[in-house]
């Protein structure tokens, strides 16, 4: 999880967060990292990117991208 | 006889030199124009997350814009709708096209995207202040102190405006220019008139 915290962070241009200080339960959007719709597409372009993972089911954003937690998990589901 | 305007204050960004009224406030020579918006950014400790985000465009404008406003600025005053901005350019959006299309190549970028359209500036000014009025963004090839006075002055006429943040962002080739004044009907102790002389007065010193 700490190297999808790093690459969230460069991904999203988030130079005021440390990839350290991000939880691995925190929200990522609204309340917790702050995120918006532009960077849930970031993070859709991240997932090809990195893990040549399509999120073919635009439904499964908010589900996927809800903690770094989650998307490692979903991360892994799709590698294996 | 048509009321008069006052540029009540006039803030610069360019050189890689910070100044407000025609006072220096900050300079930091010998970087490229990214990491120097990111320096002006810090020394003033401001406390706006969303600027990472936005491309270089908007923070060159966004940081002229709060150090305008900074102390001269009476938002209370105004209902939102009432203050408006005027604003132009002869890059446009380039910089950030030209970067956006690099990640064409390989995935285009939807961070990029959103700000590959000039006008997208105004628009997180006014987020950050709560502005609703009049937005216009011009693509002139040089800066035109006729056509803003002009434009300006009618737009407060009409009644559209009740104060205006105006000027010139311009950024290219890793080089940034601002220069934005604010414009309102009253009359403050370091105004000075709004006319076409004075707002080239004021240019021109920024990039004379």
């Amino acid at each position: 999880m700490t190297d999808l915290k790093r690459q969230i962070v460069e991904q999203l241009n988030l130079q005021h967060v440390k990839a350290e200080d991000i939880g691995d339960d925190q929200p990522l959007f609204v309340e917790g990292l702050g995120l918006d719709s532009i960077d849930a597409l970031e993070l859709i372009v991240l997932l090809q990117q990195q893990y040549n993972i399509k999120l073919n089911n635009a439904e499964d954003g908010p589900k996927v991208f809800q903690t770094v937690r989650t998307m490692a998990d979903y991360i892994k589901s799709q590698q294996s | 006889m048509t009321e008069p305007l006052y540029i009540t204050a006039s803030c610069s960004i360019a050189g890689n030199i910070v100044a407000k009224d025609n006072k220096l406030l900050f300079a930091n020579k010998g970087i490229a124009a990214q990491p120097f918006l990111v320096s002006v950014y810090e020394h003033f400790a401001f406390n706006y997350p969303r600027f990472y985000k936005m491309d270089n465009l908007c923070k060159l404008g966004w940081l002229a814009a709060e150090i305008l406003l900074d102390q001269s600025f009476d938002k209370a005053q105004y209902q939102a709708g009432d203050v408006g901005l005027l604003v132009a350019n002869r890059s446009a959006s380039l910089d950030t096209d030209i970067r956006y299309f690099e990640t064409v190549k390989t995935m285009a970028s939807p961070a990029l995207f959103v700000y590959t359209l000039p006008n997208i500036v105004l628009g997180e000014i006014c987020i950050r202040h709560q502005f609703k009025g009049e937005n216009d963004f011009f693509i002139f090839d040089n800066f035109e102190a006729g056509f803003m006075q002009y434009y300006t002055a009618h737009l407060f006429a009409t009644g559209a405006l009740q104060a205006g943040i105006c000027g010139w962002l311009e950024i290219m080739d890793n080089r940034a220019a601002a220069c934005l004044w604010l414009v309102e009907k009253k009359e403050t102790p370091n105004a000075i008139l709004f006319t076409e002389e004075n707002i080239h007065h004021i240019y021109q010193t920024t990039h004379g």
